[in-house]
């Protein structure tokens, strides 16, 4: 037997960090921290609709792993996209003014 | 509280803990350290849930490859080793996303909480139920999955290559 509550409350919890997380840092790297905390916060919420029992075809475990890898393919491209912009760019400050700003 | 709830307790502080940790140190790289210990609360609790299958994957993307994909970015960005003073944030920013966190959990919480009702017994789904589900229902979805993967390969791939010195490349 387990209470509904603690799932619940618990991606309440990891969904509001992430975001406090995502609005709260300038570093591009560690945009992605938040974004992670996140989707756990959302994988916990599927598990626990599988635990109580209201799930069919197995979806309770099954799109968990799809959240987690398409987690991982968008970590691959955004990461590839900010080591591109430190090249060119030689900072990843999302608050630094783009190129277009600096011309006019 | 039975001993599923307490153990779920214990992994979900850990989860929140290391959460809070990861956003709000100043040190880059102990933030990607402390998502670690995030990640592995949330395995745990859904380790707890019953889910054992969706736990070791977590830990083993998750912990095993996205972690360690951050760190080297977080290396090949020049991260200093000390606090990140170039990035730090003003009080009023800090405050702002901690507002704006707060209000995100607690409108979960409250849509959340009154579906909350009472204790149920633990649906057991074995990992045998979960691979014939994802081979036969979810086939095609699994097989788009890898498609998705490729191309995130391709384009991780095409993105961050280093331009062409004598321009070959069309």
């Amino acid at each position: 037997m387990i209470h509904l509550l603690g799932p619940y409350l618990l991606a309440s919890a990891l969904v509001g960090l992430g975001v406090a997380g995502i609005a709260a840092r300038r570093n591009a790297v560690l945009l992605l921290v938040g974004i992670e905390l996140v989707l756990s916060g959302s994988l916990v919420l599927l598990v626990a609709t599988q635990a109580a029992g209201a799930d069919r075809w197995a979806a309770g475990s099954v799109l968990p792993l799809f959240v987690i890898t398409i987690a991982a393919a968008e970590v691959v491209v955004a990461l590839a996209v900010v080591l591109l912009v430190f090249r060119l760019r030689g900072t990843i400050d999302l608050d630094a003014p783009s190129a277009r700003e600096d011309v006019s | 509280m039975t001993a599923l709830d307490t153990a779920f307790a214990a992994s979900g502080v850990l989860a929140v803990v290391g959460g809070l940790l990861a956003v709000t140190t100043r040190h880059v790289v102990h933030a990607a350290l402390w998502l670690v210990v995030a990640l592995l609360g949330v395995a745990g609790s859904l380790l707890v849930l019953g889910a054992e299958l969706v736990a070791l994957v977590l830990v083993l993307v998750y912990v095993g490859a996205v972690v360690v994909l951050v760190l080297f970015a977080l290396m090949l960005t020049r991260a200093p080793i000390g606090p990140d003073l170039a990035h730090a944030v003003g009080p009023w920013r800090a405050v702002g996303a901690g507002l704006l966190g707060l209000a995100t959990a607690g409108l979960l919480a409250s849509v959340l909480v009154p579906l909350a009702d009472g204790s149920v017994s633990r649906a057991e789904i074995s990992t045998d139920q979960v691979a014939e589900q994802l081979f036969g229902t979810w086939v095609w979805p699994f097989e788009l999955l890898s498609l998705l993967l490729l191309a995130a390969l391709v384009g991780a791939l095409t993105v961050a290559r280093r331009p062409d010195p004598g321009g070959t490349a069309s």
